[in-house]
């Protein structure tokens, strides 16, 4: 008989719990109701302030866990505990019987009662709708004419207090942070990166009052006068309250549950109240009388939850209450005893404003014991030192914060020591997966989950898999010891043309079906550079193709191939539209439409294919890359022309790029997509790179992925015009050409690439690496080189005669491709995929 | 009486027509045959039919080498043939049928026996 577990609260923690319930509940003990008070499944409301990049809520949804063991029920929150029934009662008078209850009801923002609080125009900062109707009251002010900016306060400069006012920022109005402390983000950093931080965040043009309370909110002329303890008072549109939050216990209070001293369902060590039923976690709970605001304790206590409902005996650890993070491009990080309340506990300081570097070190009396510290600036050290917090440090404590200070070596790290804390993983655990057979990040992140959380722990999975002795083996292939981005880099410095030099100079043997594709690409890549006016198939480049790339056609499961003509932004005219419909009814062609926004002819025989491409040349198209690593579509929406809602032409510029980057050869296949407004239709999002029209100009979104991994692509640059936007484009995709592996998508490329999306975005907007130039060199080279590869076999006699049945039987097709009809339409005779098939033997002729 | 095979040879192209490390079919008696010329200039013919996938296109691999030894890639699910043996060195249990292969003045031909 499975028992009943209720979940009151479906936010970040109650969803841990479901997580952990289910994939340790193997014997099938429960089954969960999860009663939501908000509308939406749960979402990442750490990253609440990435919701104004999209205004896209499904961005920040958590993966479901869909399993037939778990009820939702959202908008419908519990209201009553009945203990002595062992029932909740919900919003809509539902009834729900437990055998255990577990309280995850979060927290509310705290609003301080300041006169004027509740006037229209002030907020809190805690839900999408809440941000939403900030935009809103931010677009009604910057339509108003009254002279003077528009601005809004954020009452609060801790952590959230200043991703408030990023958003304000977001919105076009000009933020004001107010905060009562003497210094921003009070909790985390010290005087000294407090000071650091208040610069750079000034330097942003957001206004900063420390060590002053709001003393009243007064309506204005339309607008609102905020007052100040110290008697500043500011004009604003909009107020917005982030000074914290006050757990929501009113649940347990009015079900007799005892509080803690300011509030909290107490809980002890194992999360369990008063009543041995009940558990409270995540911010509502008081852990032996402590609240914690952060989401990686709220987690910690759904694992111990988990546990315990499954019989075992875990207890809350305590919290590791470190922190990093980027707020308004400013590195933020603050771990263990940051403040140095520890006995005897010594400071070691390195403060450096003009280098806009700050970092202290909280170590114990003798300078041994690493205690904690704050990082402002650079925080790049973070996951090595908060790892290492507790554990003898390795050298002097201000060479290891001085810029020119020692790498911080991961085989140090004590074995207990956290590497991961959004998921508790251990230096100890990851040795034991790498033990169990996982060599990779990926393995790492499958199998322990560690890296999954905020992700700032990616690059200390690296190093501990280095230290670990696991060679992370870059090699292509047995013929070339280097990875697929050292072989372009040798190319494009020796200006080696031809596979045979390069396996010569560089590798050993005469290369296989891994090296020479990917060397083929890489010359290809290039050609523009190295060999301009030249064809794919030019010589010796001809072997290293793969079957596609030889025959410029899809090699479909019976041999034959799949021709899908090149139509830029899936833009065509009724006669082109029936040009292909004559081709294929001539051809005797299985037709298709693609998801890309092109139509698909199957079936043509090798043989076939240059009459084929003929046809085409002669009507105005030319075949297209549906195979190949390369550029497939751009594909679009309708844009301006004909919709009603869009904002720019998606149509003209999806074609524009398309006819730009054709042909260039990539590691993996690129695609693309772009929306002419919000409404996404082009499903930009889940491509190689996307553009999403605004207002203004063109929003670039890079890296997503459909496929057996989707991602959402990550929104690189906002609100170009359209000259910035592909030069923008043009550097991300030389960039990734030349540093991603063999096969690599861009989306996995961005996740293992060292400092993420802000790295690529320094790399290409920035140009951090002072290599653009030759980025933008590289790309001009490629449209200027660009040339109809299909037109250029049909030109060059030698390169024609490949295509042929059988080169001493040029007129007779293989009999062993055979059709049947499907629909009205002509498909492969079936065969069993996978399974060898019995071939019947020549005849032999015998002579008596 | 012994019976005896009469070796029967079949012209498939030039010698000079063959691209290095690249294939051509050729019919032999009704059944495809893939022949290659590889990097050092020796011939190999084996069946052009893909175990894996039945399908007439081995023709259409990369050719290159495993520990020295010449191979194709199937271009259909990408196993490994020997060229020399036909041997496939992805699943020792399958194999495809070689053929003798020799260059008759510049003109390459295939035996079907």
């Amino acid at each position: 008989m499975m028992r009943t577990v209720v979940v009151a609260g479906h936010g970040m923690v109650g969803h841990r719990l479901v997580e952990a319930l289910i994939g340790r509940d193997l014997h099938r003990q429960w089954r969960i109701v999860v009663l939501a008070e908000e509308t939406r499944p749960a979402y990442d409301r750490v990253a609440l302030s990435s919701y104004v990049d999209s205004w896209d809520a499904e961005t920040l949804t958590l993966p479901a866990v869909l399993d037939d063991r778990v009820e939702l029920r959202l908008g419908d929150p519990c209201v009553r505990i009945d203990r002595r029934k062992r029932t909740v009662r919900t919003a809509s008078g539902r009834r729900v019987h437990y055998d255990a209850l577990v309280l995850a009801t979060g927290s509310a923002p705290f609003v301080p009662p300041v006169p004027g609080y509740d006037l229209p125009g002030c907020y809190v900062y805690r839900t999408p709708e809440d941000l939403d109707a900030i935009r809103v009251a931010a677009q009604r002010a910057m339509r108003t004419t009254v002279a003077g900016r528009r601005s809004g306060v954020v009452v609060g400069g801790g952590l959230l207090g200043l991703e408030a006012a990023h958003a304000l920022r977001q919105l076009g109005l000009s933020p004001h942070v107010v905060e009562i402390a003497p210094r921003l983000m009070p909790m985390q950093v010290d005087e000294g990166g407090g000071a650091l931080l208040r610069r750079f965040i000034e330097g942003l043009g957001v206004r900063v009052y420390c060590g002053r309370a709001t003393a009243a909110i007064e309506p204005d002329r339309g607008r609102m006068l905020v007052r100040l303890s110290d008697g500043t008072e500011l004009d604003t549109d909009v107020v917005v309250f982030s000074a914290g939050v006050r757990p929501r216990d009113q649940l347990a209070r009015d079900a007799g549950l005892p509080v803690g001293e300011r509030g909290g369902v107490l809980v002890d060590s194992s999360c369990h109240t008063s009543d041995a039923d009940i558990w409270a976690i995540g911010e509502c709970a008081a852990v032996e009388g402590r609240c914690y605001g952060l989401v990686a304790p709220g987690y910690a206590m759904a694992e111990v939850v988990a546990d315990r409902l499954l019989g075992g005996h875990a207890t809350f650890p305590g919290a590791d209450t470190a922190t990093k993070l980027k707020l308004l491009g400013v590195d933020v990080a603050s771990f263990g005893d940051a403040h140095a309340t520890a006995e005897g506990a010594l400071e070691v300081i390195h403060n450096d404003p003009v280098a806009g570097r700050y970092a202290k070190l909280v170590v114990s009396d003798d300078a041994r014991i690493l205690l904690g510290g704050v990082l402002v600036g650079d925080a790049e050290s973070y996951g090595t030192l908060r790892a290492m917090v507790g554990a003898v440090l390795p050298a002097d404590p201000g060479a290891l914060i001085s810029p020119s200070g020692g790498e911080l070596d991961a085989g140090a790290l004590p074995a207990t020591a956290q590497v991961c804390s959004c998921h508790a993983v251990t230096v100890e655990a990851i040795g034991a997966a790498v033990r169990d057979g996982a060599t990779t990040v990926p393995g790492l992140k499958a199998c322990t989950k560690a890296g999954t959380g905020c992700g700032s722990c990616v690059p200390m999975l690296k190093k501990l898999l280095a230290a670990q002795g696991v060679e992370q083996s870059k090699a292509l292939c047995e013929h070339f010891t280097h990875s697929r981005a050292e072989l372009f880099e040798i190319v494009a410095a020796t200006r080696i043309r031809t596979f045979s030099e390069l396996v010569t100079k560089h590798g050993t043997g005469r290369g296989c079906d891994i090296c020479k594709p990917a060397v083929a690409s890489i010359l290809a890549s290039l050609s523009g550079v190295l060999n301009p006016g030249g064809h794919i198939l030019d010589g010796e480049q001809a072997t290293l193709q793969d079957t596609n790339d030889h025959f410029l056609a899809n090699l479909q499961r019976n041999g034959t191939y799949s021709v899908v003509p090149r139509v830029p932004g899936g833009e065509i005219t009724p006669e082109k539209l029936i040009v292909l419909g004559e081709v294929a009814r001539d051809f005797g062609l299985y037709t298709k439409i693609t998801g890309g926004q092109r139509i698909d002819l199957f079936g043509a025989r090798v043989e076939q294919l240059p009459a084929i491409w003929r046809r085409l040349v002669d009507a105005g198209f030319e075949s297209g890359h549906a195979y190949g690593k390369a550029l497939r579509t751009v594909k679009s929406c309708v844009g301006t022309d004909w919709c009603r809602y869009g904002v720019q032409d998606s149509v003209g510029l999806a074609i524009a790029l398309e006819l730009r980057y054709r042909g260039l050869r990539a590691p993996h296949k690129l695609k693309s997509g772009v929306s002419g407004c919000a409404r996404e239709c082009a499903e930009a999002r889940s491509k190689d790179f996307g553009v999403i029209a605004t207002e203004t100009g063109w929003n670039l979104y890079v890296c997503g992925n459909g496929g057996f991994r989707p991602r959402h692509a990550d929104l690189l640059v906002s609100d170009l015009d359209t000259q910035t936007l592909v030069r923008t484009i043009d550097r991300f995709l030389m960039f990734y050409v030349r540093t991603a592996d063999r096969l690599q998508r861009t989306a996995p490329w961005l996740e293992e690439l060292e400092g993420g999306l802000d790295h690529l975005r320094d790399v290409i907007v920035n140009d951090s690496l002072g290599i653009c130039a030759d980025l933008d060199a590289a790309i001009a080279a490629h449209v200027v080189g660009y040339s109809d590869e299909w037109r250029g076999v049909l030109e060059d006699p030698a390169k024609l005669a490949r295509f042929t049945s059988f080169v001493n039987a040029p007129g007779v097709p293989d009999p062993t491709v055979e059709f049947v009809e499907e629909r009205g339409q002509p498909t492969p005779a079936h065969r069993r995929p996978g399974q060898p098939v019995l071939i019947a033997g020549p005849t032999l002729t015998v002579v008596r | 009486m012994t019976a005896q095979l009469q070796r029967h040879w079949t012209a498939v192209c030039r010698y000079d027509d063959l691209v290095p490390e690249r294939g051509v079919a050729a019919l032999i008696d009704g059944v495809a045959v893939a022949v290659f010329r590889t990097h050092d200039g020796v011939l190999h013919a084996l069946s052009n039919m893909d175990p894996f996938s039945g399908v007439s296109v081995l023709s259409r691999g990369i050719v290159g080498d495993r520990e020295g030894r010449p191979t194709v890639a199937s271009p259909i699910y990408k196993q490994v043939f020997e060229l020399a043996t036909g041997a496939c060195l992805d699943d020792p249990s399958i194999s495809v049928r070689t053929f003798p292969a020799r260059v008759l003045n510049g003109v390459v031909e295939v035996c079907s026996v």
